[in-house]
C-alpha cells in the first residue's frame, strides 16, 4: 500500500464490503468449522466430546509431523535458493520489446498455465526410464535413475519439476520490475562508464526490490503448501521421502478420518506459514529501509 | 572541453525521400570549445535527437560528428567523454551523494585520495558539501539534478556537458537558482555546454548562442539579440518573443506596396522583391502615429489589455490581426476605435517564402 | 533507438535459448505422446510418432465424460474471474485512495487467505456446500476459489491504481462526473493493463486448482483436472489419452496469454510493482 498521505474516509468501507463478504464466506465460515473441530473428539457424528487443547498438544509431539515439517522447510528453502536467482537471470535475458518479447513471454509463461496435476503427469512420464525423454537420456548416460525407487532422485526430480513449473512466476514479476526502469538510467550508466555488473547492482537490483519481495513471499507460501504436483509424481514416496506437509495433513484428515487432530494440525499449519511469512516480510522491509538510511 | 563539428542528417528509414522521413534534415554546425549553446524549439523539432547524436547515444544515419577534429561518429558516449543531464534526475538510489559523484571516477580506477579531493571540489561548487553523506534518494528534485550534473563535472577532462530539458521537474522558484548556478559553472570551468529546451526564456538567458529548430531543421543560429532583431525565418520571428513577431501579408508591384489593399511606404535604402511577401514587425516596435503617416496603416482596435508596464493592443486590418505594445504614458485607445500604427520602420523585416530578405 | 556498436551480449541469448529449451522439452514430449497409441508408447521409444494417430484427441472430443470436463472448468473459471475482478475493483480503489479504520489490517488479512493450504479447507468446505445444497455445482467451485483469487486481484489492482495520480479523480469531480461514471469512463481505461494482469492471474490460479475443484464436484460440474485423474483402467495407465487431455488443458491458457500478452507487457511497465 502506498504511504503518501491519503484522505480519511470511513465510507470507503462500503467499497471494501463486497470483498470482505466474498472472502469471509470462503474463509471465515470454514475456518470457524476447523476451530470447532480442533477442540473436540468426534467419535461419531452424534457423539462429540470437548477436549480443549489436547489435540494441539499431541500434534506438536508427533514425531512424524516433525519429520514432515523438516522435509517441508528444506524443500521450500531449496526452491527459493534456485528459483529466485534463476528467475532474475531469466528476466534479465528476456527481450524488452518487439515481437520477440511477446513470443518469449508466451513461451516462458506456458508452464504456469498447466493444471498442477498435469504438471505432475508430464514429469511422471518425462522421468520414466522406459517411456520418458529425461529418464531414457539419463539411463543412456549411465545413471541408474529412478524417482520411484531412490529417495535422492525423487527429491531432485520434485525440485526440478517445481523449478520448471514456477520459475516463470519469479521471472515475470522481475521482468515487470525491469520494464519500469526508464532508458535514461541505462544511458547515464553508460556515460558514467559503469560495467554490466555495476548496472545490475546499482540500477536493476534496487528497482526490482519491490517485485522480488512479492516473488519471495509467493514462492515461499506456495511451496510450503504444495500438494498436487509431488502427489501425482511420487505419491509422497519412496516411503515418505517426498511427503511434504500438505500431503501429510491430507493423509491424516481424509485417510484416517481423524477430524479432531486433523483440524488442530490445520490450524497449526496455517499459523506456521503466517509466522514465517510475517518474519520474512518484516526482515525484507527492514533490509529495505536500512539501505535507505544507513551508508552502504 | 572540446569543439564539436556536425555534418550530418538523421533519417527514420534507410531510404529517405521526403523531408518528413528525416528526424534531422542535413545540416552543418559547429560548437566552439567552451561555448554555451542552447537548442531551442517546440516538441518534436529534433533537438533531443541532435543532442543524442552529439552525446553518442544515437548514431546518425548519414554524416559525421567530430570532436576537436577527430571523427567520433561511432564512438560511445564514454569514449567521447561527454556528460549528459536528463529531464528527470538520474541518480543511484542506493548510494550517498559522495558515492554518486565518485562513481564515474571509480569506474575509471582513479586513486581514492584523488577521488575524494575532486568530489569535494565539485560538491563545493554545487553548494552540496554539507550533504555529501546523505542518501541521494531522499533529496529534493533540484538537489538530485545537481548530483546528476556533478557526476558529469567530476571528470576533469570532460569534453562537453549536454542538458536535455533539465529543469522540467524543478519547482519554478528554484529554476532560476539552478540556471544561475549553471552560468556560474560555465564561467568557472569554461566547458562546452549544450542545453536543449523549449522555453525561450531559459535558452536566451543561458546561452551565448541559440540554435532555433523546427521539424528537423536548424533554422537559425545566433545570439539572443540577433534572433530578436533579425530572425532569418518567420518561424524564428514567431517563436522568439512574447508575444512573437507580427506578420502582415503584403503585395509588392511596380514600386509600390499594398497591405490589405492599402498603400504602405517602401523602406528606404532596401531592395524589395516583387510579389507576395510578408512584413514582420515585433509588437515592441509598433508605435502609434498620426493618421496618414505613410509608414503606418489604419487598424481597428479589438482588445486592450493592461499588463502593468504597458498596454497590449490587439488590432485588426481587413482580416489580419496585429499585436502592439504601447507605452503606458499614452492614452489607451478604446475598443472599436481606429488607430494608425506605424509598421514600417528600421526594425521591420521582410520575408519572401518565409525566408528573410536581406537588405 | 539504434545504438553505437555495442557487442550483442551473446551469453544472454544463449541462456535464454537454453532455458526455453528446458521449458519446452517436457511439453514437447507430452505432445509427442499424445499422437501415439498406447501400444506404441509402451513398446518403442521415438522422438516422433511412428504411427501418427488422432485417436486420442478424437476420444476426448467425442466422449462426453472428457469434453464436459473442459466445459465445466471453463464455466467456473469464467464465473470466478468475473466475480473476483468485480468485487476487487471498488475495494482496491478504496485501499488506494483512502485511509480508513483498520485499512492496513484488512489488507494484510486478505493476503493471509492465500497462506492457508487448501487442504485445510477440504472438510469444512465439503460440509458447508453440502449444507447450502451447492455441492457439485459450478458456482460452488467459483465461490470457493474466491478465497485466494480475490485477495490477489485486490493486491494487483491496488498497485496499479496507486500509480494513477489522484489529480485525475479530483479533476473529474470538478468537471461534474458522478463516481460511477468517473470510474467506468475515465479510471478503468487508465488501468486497463492492470485489469488484464489481474484477470490473467485469476484465470490461471482457478484453472489449475485441483484439490478444491475435485472435492466439491462429482458428476455435473466435474472439471477436467478431476477427469484426468481417473485414467487408470484394467489395461494399465491410459498414457495416450492422458497426454492428449493434458495438451488440451494447456490450450485455453495459451490462448488467454496470447490475447493478454500486450496488456501484460504494458501493464508490467505501468504497475507500481
Amino acid at each position: 500500500m502506498s504511504t503518501t498521505t491519503k484522505p480519511v474516509n470511513q465510507k470507503a468501507w462500503l467499497l471494501v464490503l463486497p470483498v470482505i463478504i466474498c472472502v469471509a464466506f470462503s474463509a471465515i465460515l470454514p475456518l470457524m468449522t476447523v476451530v470447532n473441530y480442533s477442540v473436540q473428539d468426534i467419535i461419531s457424528p452424534e457423539r462429540r466430546v470437548f477436549v480443549g487443547t489436547e489435540w494441539f498438544a499431541s500434534v506438536m509431539r508427533d514425531e512424524e509431523l516433525h519429520a514432515a515439517l523438516w522435509r517441508q522447510l528444506t524443500f521450500s528453502l531449496a526452491v527459493l535458493a534456485v528459483e529466485i536467482p534463476l528467475g532474475i537471470a531469466l528476466a534479465l535475458s528476456m527481450p524488452a520489446q518487439g515481437w520477440k518479447a511477446s513470443l518469449v513471454l508466451v513461451l516462458v509463461a506456458l508452464s504456469l498455465l498447466i493444471p498442477w496435476n498435469v504438471v505432475g503427469t508430464i514429469w511422471q512420464i518425462y522421468g520414466r526410464a522406459d517411456i520418458g525423454l529425461l529418464g531414457a537420456m539419463l539411463q543412456k548416460m549411465g545413471f541408474d535413475y529412478s524417482y520411484t525407487g531412490n529417495a535422492t532422485h525423487a527429491w531432485v526430480t520434485v525440485l526440478m519439476m517445481d523449478v520448471w513449473h514456477w520459475t516463470p512466476l519469479v521471472a515475470l514479476l522481475c521482468y515487470a520490475g525491469l520494464r519500469s526502469i526508464p532508458d535514461a538510467y541505462y544511458q547515464a550508466a553508460r556515460i558514467d562508464g559503469a560495467s554490466k555488473l555495476a548496472v545490475f547492482r546499482y540500477i536493476q537490483l534496487p528497482k526490482m526490490r519491490g517485485v522480488l519481495m512479492i516473488a519471495v513471499l509467493l514462492r515461499f507460501m506456495d511451496s510450503f503448501m504444495i500438494y498436487t504436483e509431488p502427489f501425482v509424481l511420487t505419491g509422497g514416496g519412496p516411503g515418505n521421502a517426498t511427503t511434504f506437509l500438505s500431503q501429510f495433513l491430507t493423509q491424516k484428515a481424509v485417510g484416517q478420518f481423524d477430524l479432531g487432530p486433523a483440524a488442530a494440525f490445520s490450524l497449526i499449519y496455517f499459523l506456521i506459514i503466517l509466522l514465517l511469512c510475517f518474519i520474512l516480510y518484516n526482515w525484507m522491509q527492514r533490509v529495505g529501509t536500512q539501505e535507505k538510511e544507513g551508508v552502504e | 572541453m572540446a569543439r564539436i563539428d556536425l555534418d550530418l542528417a538523421h533519417a527514420y528509414r534507410p531510404n529517405p525521400r521526403e523531408d518528413s522521413d528525416y528526424a534531422l534534415l542535413p545540416l552543418t554546425m559547429s560548437f566552439r570549445d567552451g561555448g554555451a549553446y542552447a537548442l531551442l524549439g517546440p516538441s518534436g523539432c529534433g533537438k533531443t535527437t541532435m543532442l543524442n547524436v552529439m552525446s553518442g547515444l544515437l548514431v546518425p544515419s548519414q554524416g559525421t560528428v567530430k570532436f576537436d577534429g577527430v571523427d567520433v561518429t561511432h564512438a560511445t558516449p564514454q569514449q567521447r567523454n561527454i556528460a549528459q543531464v536528463f529531464q528527470f534526475p538520474v541518480i543511484y538510489d542506493t548510494m550517498t551523494v559522495a558515492e554518486n559523484l565518485a562513481f564515474p571516477l571509480r569506474n575509471r580506477k582513479v586513486p581514492e585520495d584523488q577521488i575524494k579531493k575532486r568530489v569535494g571540489e565539485i560538491a563545493e561548487m554545487l553548494d552540496m558539501s554539507g550533504q555529501l553523506n546523505h542518501r541521494a534518494s531522499g533529496l529534493a528534485a533540484d538537489a538530485k539534478q545537481k548530483i546528476s550534473l556533478g557526476r558529469g563535472l567530476v571528470r576533469p577532462d570532460v569534453s562537453a556537458v549536454l542538458f536535455d530539458e533539465p529543469l522540467t521537474v524543478i519547482d519554478p522558484h528554484l529554476k532560476w537558482q539552478l540556471r544561475r548556478k549553471l552560468k556560474q559553472i560555465h564561467h568557472e570551468l569554461k566547458l562546452t555546454l549544450i542545453y536543449v529546451t523549449h522555453d525561450q526564456v531559459e535558452a536566451l538567458t543561458f546561452a551565448e548562442e541559440v540554435v532555433v529548430m523546427t521539424r528537423g531543421r536548424a533554422v537559425q543560429t545566433g545570439s539572443a539579440d540577433a534572433l530578436f532583431e533579425r530572425p532569418r525565418h518567420t518561424f524564428v520571428g514567431h517563436f522568439i518573443g512574447s508575444p512573437g513577431m507580427n506578420f502582415l501579408p503584403a503585395t509588392v508591384a511596380g514600386g509600390a506596396m499594398l497591405v490589405a489593399g492599402r498603400p504602405l511606404a517602401l523602406p528606404a535604402g532596401r531592395a524589395v522583391p516583387d510579389g507576395e511577401i510578408k512584413l514582420g514587425v515585433r509588437p515592441e516596435y509598433v508605435v502609434k502615429t498620426a493618421p496618414g503617416d505613410p509608414a503606418a496603416l489604419p487598424f481597428t482596435v479589438t482588445m486592450v489589455q493592461d499588463v502593468g508596464t504597458h498596454w497590449m493592443l490587439t488590432a485588426r486590418i481587413g482580416e489580419h490581426t496585429l499585436k502592439a505594445r504601447l507605452s503606458p504614458a499614452a492614452r489607451a485607445p478604446q475598443v472599436g476605435e481606429e488607430v494608425w500604427l506605424q509598421v514600417m520602420g528600421p526594425h521591420t523585416c521582410l520575408y519572401l517564402n518565409d525566408e528573410l530578405v536581406d537588405a | 533507438m539504434n545504438t553505437p556498436n555495442t557487442p550483442k551480449f551473446q551469453a544472454r541469448t544463449l541462456f535464454l535459448i537454453a532455458y526455453i529449451l528446458f521449458a519446452l522439452l517436457p511439453i514437447y514430449w507430452m505432445v509427442n505422446m499424445s499422437f501415439k497409441t498406447n501400444s506404441e508408447i509402451l513398446s518403442s521409444f521415438s522422438f516422433f510418432p511412428q504411427e501418427f494417430t488422432w485417436n486420442n484427441y478424437k476420444t476426448i472430443f467425442t466422449d462426453p465424460s472428457w469434453y464436459s470436463g473442459y466445459i465445466n472448468s471453463l464455466i467456473y473459471v469464467a464465473i470466478n474471474t468475473v466475480i473476483s475482478i468485480t468485487v476487487a475493483l471498488p475495494a482496491a480503489y478504496a485501499f488506494s485512495r483512502y485511509s480508513f479504520l483498520g485499512d492496513k489490517h484488512v489488507f494484510f488479512w486478505l493476503l493471509t487467505n492465500r497462506m492457508t493450504p487448501p487442504a485445510v479447507f477440504l472438510l469444512p468446505f465439503f460440509q458447508l456446500y453440502t449444507t447450502v445444497g451447492l455441492m457439485d455445482t459450478h458456482i460452488a467451485v467459483a465461490l470457493a476459489h474466491l478465497l485466494f483469487n480475490v485477495p490477489l486481484a485486490v493486491w494487483i489492482l491496488e498497485g496499479f491504481m496507486s500509480g494513477i495520480p489522484r489529480e485525475i479523480d479530483e479533476t473529474a469531480y470538478i468537471d461534474g462526473y458522478s463516481f460511477p461514471r468517473f470510474f467506468v469512463r475515465i479510471f478503468l481505461p487508465l488501468i486497463k493493463a492492470g485489469v488484464g494482469v489481474a484477470a490473467f492471474f485469476c484465470f490461471m490460479f482457478s484453472w489449475v486448482e485441483l484439490l478444491l475443484a475435485r472435492t466439491l464436484t462429482s458428476v455435473n460440474a466435474k472439471p477436467i483436472v478431476a477427469t484426468m485423474t481417473r485414467t487408470v483402467s484394467a489395461s494399465g495407465m491410459d498414457w495416450a489419452t492422458l497426454a492428449a487431455a493434458g495438451v488440451l488443458t494447456i490450450v485455453p491458457g495459451a490462448i488467454v496469454i496470447w490475447f493478454v500478452r500486450n496488456y501484460i507487457a504494458k501493464g508490467f511497465a505501468m504497475g507500481r510493482v
